[in-house]
């Protein structure tokens, strides 16, 4: 089958029932989405699909066919920093890192729809992202930067 | 206090620009040719004899590669079971608790392996469980290991118990001290068995090369404690394994522990290749080494004007199926110890069960000591019609008291913590609104030690390596370069920081105990004023005068006072590998156990509890914590913030729910962690008084502030419904049953 990640059109020959996350970490060696409980509970895995944030160890890799991934690789094309990864960094918002790739896709769906939010709209936004080091607080406060910028 | 040009700043992490892009590489990330997938068949009861074990059928799959028991570990073969802490405890002839490994399979891919566990025949006879310390603490109770002796204050008893260890501290006379006082007090408090909540499931690869030689990649606390484990598991010399640090997924004290290592490289010996495990969640909160539960009685004596008189306390721990190390110290020691108590007495023992064994976690046994000891101190303030703040603070202990195990606190900072934290309160103001409460709580941590080197390499540019063998589990990486910087006088970007195999770092110890940037620190120091004494005697000679007449100022070698007559580092580092030159610049630093530098934290939450749910919300939450010198104070603070969220969840939601001896909770929807809603930003009152063994007076950081959490937010439910919990987790259910005093509620604990 034909998908699209991050920007590049690739062929690949996968069992239909497998995971997008999966199918990303091992088969397109895209590992900096993480696994963190398989269940989407966490918001580890989290990828764009159209644009949208998805736990991708919930998505079969059979469900993704012409339509556009995006993954934390797929963040900075030519080294180029986006502003909520340039954020995170400046704010202290990155800790032991595993969170990190998915809670910054998150955050970008959200200013994508939303670029204002509020603090209690970037709380609710980025509920279904786990992160155990932070408290979230320099995390909530990257993004408000990221937002301002 | 003097003035730094690196350390104390807020530079950027050296390691966030790959945790960013997704570029750094975690144990789950590492992928090699030709790699097996590795699984664990493990235990679904608590407690049963293996009465028959058959891997045939497993073996004889297409695709499997090896599969293995405990008749094949050659470290089984010397030592008792009891030897292998930190060890996955492959079942020999009997399971202790539902979870625990009985075979492994290495299989062509994880599906195989997978397929392969359901084909291993287990006939198991089942034993009943000790679930409750109250019941496998009695002297008659059925013996969970027939070779345990509980290892006392006074040796080691004669007859086996479940008692692992039991600790004993005296000083005074209690009963005059009960005497003296005007009000005692005594209660009663439980926690729950937490876990430490990190998103990284433990994964590990081994690979082995032609010579036997076996490699592993895996999240640690300590890569030469992973070398340790594997080669006692495998019984081969320490230099026969070689261990790469990765990235650490969090770990809080949970990583200590090496649950896949030692069976991955026993697959890829079996095997001659490759061989990756992973953990599920599902296995990570039923199988990996979950904090204590515990359950304290505590009597306190006190005059009318709230001076602590007399206490005594019994803090009991629920260790779990396997001894993997005492609770009972670190609660005896950091309970009561932060307060002036002449009559003191505290027992603290370590009770097995069947049931997960338990682990450390951040502080670990501090926070459920801290949970019955502030709670009670929050008690008598209100008996007393005392300010919280005030009471604590004449009781406070200083530099000179003795902490209970009759050790002498050095220079300490808890006065100035909690004054700290009186004068927020003053400009914060009261807290008005119907069931809205304020609860305040103080916390002690003594720290972890261990023994620490590094090295220094000063570059032919004046740029410098620094090469340690500690893992970085805070951001220690970038603590140690500002450390660099500071001593060379260059700019933190000309500092690379290297973590090193076990083959190329210098020995450290442990990520643990807080001990990191503390400790590693000092090795760092001392690398780095042994690089400046080698640089120092090659300027002497380009200056022509004796070493002892250079001093080093503002980045260059100079005679004493006259900057005129000065050679630059980058000069020197330049000179130092030329043709003519002297050798290359390698500074190092080692340490044994320095001593404790310890710590205080003093929290307050201002919470609204919803009477109709049970609900409690925190409005806002501050932390004042003695950190000595903040290093960095981004990182501090990152530090301090992640601790409160994980005691918010401890003191509110988190709970392992045991059916039996078997967890029902697996997933992390059923194990709720806090998420972004459930907490507030957090004020965070960095306060520094310097300790006096630290470098520019650094003390450790990352443990205390989860001490107070739990206690401080039980005190603000106190405070805002008048209902005082004595029991963990307080959730919407507990409260709300707790405001129903008609309705009485059984509650299971087992």
């Amino acid at each position: 089958m034909k998908i699209k990640v991050n920007g590049q059109e690739r062929e690949i020959t996968v069992e239909p029932w497998r995971t997008l996350l999966d199918v990303l970490r091992y088969d397109l060696g895209l590992t900096g989405t993480k696994e963190g409980c398989g269940n989407g509970d966490c918001g580890s895995c989290t990828v764009l699909l159209d644009g949208k944030a998805v736990n991708s160890c919930l998505v079969f890799i059979s469900e993704v066919e012409g339509k556009e991934i995006t993954t934390i690789e797929g963040l900075s094309p030519g080294g180029t920093l986006h502003p909520i990864q340039q954020a995170f960094i400046e704010e202290g918002a990155v800790q032991c890192g595993f969170c990190t790739p998915g809670v910054i896709l998150t955050a970008k769906a959200l200013l994508d729809s939303n670029p204002q939010p509020t603090e209690a709209e970037i709380r609710r936004a980025i509920a279904g992202n786990l992160c155990r080091c932070t408290g979230y607080d320099k995390i909530v406060r990257a993004i408000i930067k990221a937002a301002a910028n | 206090m003097p003035e730094y040009s690196v350390v104390g700043k807020r530079v950027p992490r050296v390691d966030a620009l790959d945790k960013v892009t997704g570029a750094a590489l975690y144990s789950g990330d590492i992928i090699l040719p030709k790699m097996l997938h590795g699984k664990v068949l493990r235990s679904p009861h608590p407690h049963a004899m293996i009465r028959h074990l058959d891997v045939t059928k497993a073996k004889a799959l297409e695709g499997v590669m090896a599969v293995i028991t405990a008749a094949d570990v050659p470290g089984y073969k010397y030592k008792s079971e009891l030897v292998f802490a930190g060890n996955p405890h492959l079942a020999r002839k009997k399971v202790v608790y539902a979870g625990q490994p009985v075979a492994v399979v290495a299989a062509m891919n994880p599906y195989i392996a997978e397929e392969a566990l359901s084909l291993i025949e287990v006939e198991y006879e089942e034993l009943t469980p000790g679930l409750d310390i109250l019941e496998t603490m009695k002297p008659d109770a059925p013996l969970i290991y027939t070779n345990l002796y509980t290892q006392g204050p006074y040796g080691k008893d004669t007859k086996p118990s479940n008692i692992a260890w039991r600790v004993e501290y005296r000083r005074g006379d209690l009963e005059t001290g009960f005497e003296e006082a005007d009000l005692i007090m005594e209660n009663t408090f439980r926690t729950q068995t937490v876990h430490q909540g990190y998103l990284e499931p433990q994964a590990a690869v081994a690979n082995i090369d032609l010579s036997g030689k076996v490699t592993v990649w895996t999240q640690s606390q300590g890569i030469f404690q992973v070398r340790a484990l594997v080669a006692e598991f495998l019984n081969v010399p320490l230099s026969r394994i070689k261990v790469v640090p990765v990235e650490v997924g969090g770990a809080f004290g949970g990583k200590t522990y090496q649950l896949l290592a030692p069976l991955c490289a026993l697959l890829a010996i079996k095997t001659g290749r490759p061989v990756r495990m992973e953990m599920t969640r599902d296995e990570v909160l039923k199988a990996s080494r979950p904090a204590p539960a515990s359950l304290i009685t505590l009597k306190m004596g006190v005059t009318k004007e709230g001076r602590i008189t007399a206490a005594s306390a019994v803090m009991l721990f629920d260790e779990g199926a396997f001894p993997e190390r005492p609770y009972s110290s670190n609660a005896a020691i950091t309970g009561l110890g932060h307060y002036k108590i002449p009559n003191l007495k505290i027992e603290a023992l370590d009770v097995l069960t069947n049931k997960v064994p338990s682990g450390s976690y951040r502080a670990p046994a501090a926070p459920q000591a801290a949970f019955a000891v502030e709670s009670q101190m929050d008690l008598i303030a209100r008996a007393l019609g005392m300010d919280p703040l005030q009471l604590r603070i004449k009781n406070a202990a200083v530099e000179g008291d003795l902490l209970p195990d009759g050790t002498t606190f050095p220079r300490i900072g808890l006065k100035e913590t909690l004054e700290r934290m009186a004068k927020y309160l003053t400009q914060k103001g009261k807290l008005e609104g119907e069931n809205r409460g304020r609860g305040i709580a103080c916390g002690f941590w003594r720290g972890g030690v261990g023994c620490s080197s590094a090295h220094v390499n000063v570059n032919a540019d004046g740029s410098v390596n620094l090469v340690v063998g500690c893992v970085d589990l805070t951001g220690s990486r970038t603590g140690l370069a500002q450390i660099v910087a500071e001593e060379f006088s260059i700019p933190f970007e000309k500092v690379t920081v290297v973590t090193g195999d076990t083959e190329t770092a210098p020995y450290s110890d442990l990520a643990v105990g807080s001990r990191t940037t503390y400790q590693m620190g000092i090795a760092v120091y001392r690398a780095c004023q042994d690089a400046k004494a080698q640089l120092a005697r090659r300027a002497s000679l380009t200056l022509g005068v004796e070493s002892t007449e250079i001093e080093f100022a503002q980045g260059r070698f100079q005679v004493k006072g006259k900057p005129e007559k000065s050679v630059s580092l980058a000069d020197l580092a330049s000179n130092s590998i030329s043709m003519r030159g002297e050798g290359p610049i390698t500074g190092r630093g080692s340490v044994g156990v320095p001593p404790f530098a310890p710590m205080f934290a003093v929290h307050v939450a201002d919470i609204e509890v919803d009477k109709e749910t049970g609900k409690v919300k925190i409005l806002s939450y501050a932390a004042a914590q003695d950190v000595g010198l903040a290093i960095n104070p981004t990182l501090v603070e990152g530090q301090i913030q992640g601790a409160i969220s994980q005691g918010i969840g401890w003191a509110l939601m988190e709970n392992y729910v045991f059916d039996r001896g078997v967890l029902q909770n697996t997933t992390l929807l059923d194990y709720r962690m806090p998420t972004a809603v459930d907490v507030p930003f957090m004020e965070i009152l960095l306060v520094e008084v310097g300790s006096a063994t630290g470098p520019y007076g650094l003390r450790p950081v990352g443990e205390p502030p989860i001490v107070p959490s739990l206690a401080t937010i039980a005190n603000a439910i106190h405070d805002a419904i008048g209902v005082r919990l004595k029991e963990l987790p307080m959730s919407p259910e507990a409260i709300f049953w707790s405001l129903q005093p008609n309705i009485k509620v059984k509650q299971d604990v087992g």
